[in-house]
């Protein structure tokens, strides 16, 4: 089992979620995150310039048995893309165990 | 009975109008809270309560008649106090009261609601940082006193009305009266904590609610068809019409050439200069609304909108803080108003503009000198500043402890 952590474009989200049904990941987690990075955006108020390196991303966490890392991966690489600087980064780590908390079931069949 | 239903209609228009006064209270209370953050907008809003609250129980204690104190026709009064409380005069609801233009119940009411904004003024320009009971004190005594005093001297019959000193609506007597002691409060009272930077250089502190800071900018300008419709003090059909069609000539005409000039200095459309515009231009066409042509009302405006624009830079290059741009708004286009009965519109001449400038400059002297003093007394008894520590935090959780989104936070800034 892995885990699967991408920050994608809050943009491409929708894109994500669609490839990711496609090759059957159909749970995951995600939640909206603030990041710093060399990306800058210029702002006036009030005639004060300002700029902010605030950057609004999507973080999303997925668990997956090991036959579906590739493809899980290979779906965001594909969907998320812009070919632009910013469109995030994709972490593998291991899952040591997963349970499922009505059943009390472990394991691989506890993620499906 | 052609006569009690022209009075009747003159009092309902009177009271509208009175209402519509009222409401610019929301106005001034959603722009200050959408150009400040959002940890101090309950501090805002229980200062914008405090001073409609307490200019109406003021203005009835002895506001009023401090104010119309019935100086007798041309003299130079300067300073007569009719006795505290309000009881109508004789003959004061009928159409024998101020040539059938209203009840005596509605001048006092569309009075009292005028009053309160001079501090309204204030409050925006010392948002974020004064102590609460500090500008509550000092909001007392600004609309209990210096507020009706100055204007006793044109609309109670006093000196300045004798030397023909002209201010319809209160360009001068409201705005500028206000916005001279938004001046100096905020010289007293230092920028916020990071509004400049070590080297001096003025720092960006971005309202947290535009949409709210301009549903107030909308309110305002509605709330202007009373501030300066009722000012003709009763439902002339031309002068009212006409007051209207200037007022928002020079509404429109401000918030335009501050939108454009302000892209010509500075590259972006900026929508909170576009909103300053607009209340630029109200405050400059309130002292001659009902003397100026369409074409004078939107001159005025557009001088407005450029004012306002070079004020709030020139504010920001003297290390003064003002989060809402009370200064430029209510004094610069305040004293641009005054200024411009003498030269545009029905009054236009020299003698007329030394008689405006002299107002303008009297009053403004009295106000600075009791501004001052007031938040001098402030300083030494209530205290005028919040701790730094109170001020980070916030005066929501420092004054109140309250949350004006308790469970709505995207940042703590």
């Amino acid at each position: 089992m892995k885990k699967i952590e991408a920050i994608i474009r809050k943009s491409k989200f929708d894109q994500v979620k669609e490839a990711l049904h496609n090759v059957e990941v159909n749970f995951f987690s995600y939640w909206d995150v603030t990041g710093v990075g060399n990306e800058k955006e210029g702002h006036v108020y009030r005639g004060i310039s300002y700029s902010t390196s605030e950057i609004q991303r999507r973080y999303l966490s997925i668990i997956v048995n090991d036959d579906f890392v590739k493809l899980t991966i290979d779906a965001i690489l594909k969907s998320a893309a812009t070919d632009s600087v910013g469109d995030g980064k994709i972490f593998v780590l291991p899952v040591d165990e997963a349970y499922r908390i009505r059943t009390g079931e472990k394991g691989s069949n506890s993620l499906n | 009975m052609e006569s009690t239903a022209l009075f009747t209609a003159n009092n309902v228009w009177m009271m509208i109008c009175t209402a519509l006064v009222f409401f610019m209270h929301l106005g001034f209370s959603f722009l200050e809270i959408g150009l400040t953050r959002q940890k101090n907008a309950v501090n805002i809003l229980f200062k914008n309560f405090f001073v409609i609250s307490a200019g109406i129980l003021l203005y009835c204690l002895g506001g009023f008649n401090l104010m119309y104190p019935g100086f007798e026709e041309g003299s130079l009064g300067i300073l007569k106090f009719a006795g505290f409380g309000i009881a109508p005069p004789e003959g004061g609801m009928t159409a024998e009261y101020a040539s059938g233009g209203y009840t005596w119940w509605t001048d006092f009411l569309f009075q009292a609601m005028f009053a309160a904004t001079a501090a309204t003024i204030v409050s925006g320009a010392v948002a974020e940082r004064i102590k609460l009971k500090g500008f509550m004190l000092f909001s007392v005594i600004y609309v209990g006193l210096i507020y009706p005093i100055i204007g006793s001297w044109k609309w109670g019959g006093g000196f300045l009305d004798s030397w023909g000193f002209y201010d319809f609506a209160g360009s001068t007597l409201v705005h500028s009266v206000g916005g001279w002691a938004a001046l100096m409060a905020i010289y007293m009272l230092g920028a916020r904590i990071g509004k400049f930077g070590k080297n001096g250089i003025a720092n960006a502190i971005p309202g947290h609610n535009i949409p709210l800071a301009s549903a107030g900018v909308l309110i305002l300008w509605l709330g202007w068809f009373g501030f300066n419709g009722g000012s003709v003090l009763s439902a002339d059909p031309e002068l009212t019409s006409l007051t209207l069609v200037t007022t928002c000539l020079a509404a429109a005409a401000g918030g335009v050439s501050a939108a454009i000039f302000s892209n010509l200095m500075y590259k972006n459309f900026d929508l909170t200069m576009f909103m300053n515009g607009v209340l630029g231009g109200l405050v400059g066409i309130t002292a001659g609304a009902d003397q100026m042509s369409p074409t004078d009302a939107i001159l005025i405006g557009l001088v407005a909108g450029i004012l306002i624009v070079l004020a709030v830079s020139f504010i920001d290059k003297l290390k003064l803080d003002d989060p809402v741009g009370a200064v430029a708004v209510h004094l610069v286009c305040g004293i641009w108003g005054t200024l411009a009965v003498g030269i545009f519109g029905a009054m236009a001449g020299f003698d007329q503009f030394i008689i405006q400038l002299a107002g303008v400059g009297i009053v403004g002297a009295f106000s600075v000198i009791s501004a001052t003093l007031i938040l001098f007394i402030v300083k030494k008894t209530t205290g005028l500043r919040v701790e730094a520590e109170e001020e980070i935090k916030g005066l929501d959780l420092s004054e109140h402890a309250m949350d004006a989104y308790a469970d709505f936070r995207l940042n703590e800034h």
